[in-house]
């Protein structure tokens, strides 16, 4: 999956993505509009396959606003992950966007959610890589 | 994008209240924006931010309008061809509210109901568009023939 | 209509236009002898809202309006007196004097006129003429002040709503809402957001809803209950309804409502039991991490 040069640099200058371990990090900024929401999910799948990695923290702390075609991209990633071996967490959401979410009747299936960055980090058991126990190699 | 009202970014700043506006004071005008790119979409969605603030939405309201702004414009954008998207604020005696006219030239919806049920989808999305939409508004109004477009009116008014 | 009204109308459009100043002024001067206005309003206030009020009704009458549509068909007149009669709802002003305040502008228009010289005939014309017009605003402010009432009972209500729905920070990264009484729409609004705000503020990873308050379930209580569980999960947390009484549970069952996906509890303390279990495995997880 290649994503077009125009649009990852587009990309690349508003989320970087990390790798912490076996674990991409990213955070989003307040807004993602339908080109950057569908760079991101192509972007994700290709470093999960390239990286190998087990696990992808995405931080939406600062995210305004999700509406159907973000989330719709959020639910393919979370699936395209999953067959990849890799787990998605989603964290952070703000109350007037989860309240938004499920007045528009999108229940985002699939997709594991954390209340903040660290819980979703704990939850992905970043540090069992470090000690040899469970995931990786 | 230039709206095509004037004033780019929304409604006029006024703190004030429905019942603190003077009688003399300029009239709620609506500023209608072009929808004819995805980056269209961006500049709805701030102006209905702008003008939600302005008229003092509470937060989650004004997540409730943008997104709803932000499927109604996508829908025009991807079933209607493109389309405009008129932001107007309303002051009236019995409340202040944010009035959402989006409207496309596009085939218009055949089967509105079925357009109004959730799962329901011609296009790319999750067909909650319209249905969710409404949700999120106050009221809702659908005006669609075969052929003649789609033109969509929906309030909200604030609450608190 | 009596054959003279044309030529009446035309004659007190005329002195109006004249005489829109002194006539405000002479209604100012009634309201506030007989002081027919709220505490809020001063001098200023009650001038400019005169003048206008004048103004707009001096331009109704030039209007091509029958006589007792004037004041709701000029857009302009039936904003003024809708403005004068909310911000006197607003004000708490009573219904009574709003009226009053509403009909010492026949007395103020009256006098205007007798001003003039005129014989009894045309002068008893224009009284006639006067009435039909100010009594339709009569009819709307006393409209208006009722929705104004409304509106602030709305208010009202609200504040009372926000007050009545608690978030209790129960134990370490546990939150309680005790509900009582019924759950509508724009209840089930406030709890979501009261919860999901605490969730947040306080990093919490359960939150319990406890409907033991709550006389009855039916499909959209539970449909309320279910938006406000999948609120929470999207948020990162937790949720268990407590207090699910036997009564309700069968409503549940015969009413084929499927919370399966969703944790119950009978009472609180079961619920508070499953909240400390769901967060002690979180906790585990949070200690490995530091020893590793």
């Amino acid at each position: 999956m290649t994503v077009p040069g125009a649009t990852q640099t587009n990309l690349e200058a508003t989320v970087p993505i990390l790798r912490l371990g076996d674990t991409l990090v990213t955070g989003l900024l307040s807004e993602l509009d339908d080109k950057q929401a569908t760079a991101l999910a192509e972007e994700l799948t290709t470093r999960i396959a390239e990286d190998r990695a087990r696990g992808v923290l995405l931080d939406i702390s600062r995210l305004e606003i999700i509406d159907s075609f973000v989330a719709r991209a959020l639910m393919e990633l979370s699936t395209m992950a999953q067959l990849l071996g890799a787990r998605v967490i989603v964290a952070g959401m703000r109350p007037p966007v989860a309240i938004t979410l499920v007045e528009l009747g999108i229940e985002l299936t699939g997709v594991e959610t954390a209340l903040n960055a660290e819980e979703g980090m704990a939850a992905l058991g970043w540090h069992r890589s470090r000690d040899g126990r469970g995931f990786g190699e | 994008m230039t709206p095509a009202g004037g004033r780019p970014g929304g409604a006029p700043s006024s703190p004030a209240a429905a019942g603190t506006t003077k009688p003399g004071s300029p009239p709620d005008e609506p500023h209608t924006y072009q929808v004819r790119t995805e980056d269209d979409l961006l500049t709805v969605r701030h102006a209905v931010r702008a003008a939600s603030q302005d008229l003092g939405f509470p937060l989650v309201d004004q997540t409730r309008v943008v997104t709803a702004a932000s499927e109604l414009a996508r829908n025009a954008l991807v079933h209607g061809g493109g389309g405009t998207v008129a932001v107007e604020p309303l002051h009236r005696p019995g409340g202040v509210g944010l009035r959402l006219v989006v409207s496309d030239k596009g085939p218009g919806i055949a089967d509105l109901e079925g357009a109004l049920t959730d799962g329901f989808t011609t296009g790319s999305g999750l067909g909650h568009g319209l249905g969710g939409a409404q949700r999120l508004m106050h009221t809702f109004d659908v005006c669609s023939s075969p052929g003649a477009g789609t033109t969509i009116t929906a309030v909200r008014w604030r609450t608190r | 209509m009596t054959a003279n009204e044309p030529t009446a109308r035309a004659r007190l459009t005329r002195v109006l236009a004249q005489r829109q100043a002194e006539t405000a002024d002479h209604w100012v001067q009634l309201q506030r002898e007989r002081q027919l206005y709220g505490p809020g309003m001063d001098e200023d206030a009650l001038r400019e809202e005169a003048d206008g009020l004048v103004a707009a009704l001096s331009d109704g009458l030039a209007a091509e309006l029958p006589i007792e549509r004037v004041v709701v068909g000029h857009p302009p007149l039936r904003e003024a007196v809708r403005e004068l009669s909310l911000r006197r709802a607003r004000a708490g002003t009573s219904p009574t004097e709003t009226s009053l305040a509403v009909l010492a502008l026949k007395e103020a228009l009256l006098e205007t006129v007798e001003q003039e010289d005129l014989g009894t005939r045309a002068l008893l014309e224009l009284a006639l003429v006067i009435n039909r017009l100010l009594d339709a605003a009569g009819a709307l402010s006393f409209e208006t002040y009722v929705e104004g009432r409304e509106e602030i009972i709305q208010r009202q209500s609200r504040q009372l709503l926000e007050l009545s729905t608690p978030v209790v920070h129960l134990w370490q990264k546990v939150l309680a809402v005790p509900l009582i009484g019924n759950l509508d729409t724009a209840r089930s609004q406030v709890v979501m957001e009261n919860l999901l705000e605490a969730i947040q503020s306080r990093e919490a990873s359960v939150a319990i809803i406890d409907i033991t308050g709550v006389p009855t379930v039916d499909t959209s209580v539970a449909q309320h209950l279910m938006q406000t569980v999948k609120a929470v999960r999207l948020m990162g947390a937790d949720c268990v309804i407590s207090g699910v009484r036997p009564g309700i549970a069968q409503t549940i069952v015969q009413l084929g409502i499927d919370l399966s996906d969703i944790l119950t509890r009978a009472t609180l303390a079961d619920a508070l039991a499953t909240a400390m279990n769901l967060t002690g495995e979180r906790n585990d997880e949070a200690e490995v991490r530091r020893l590793s």
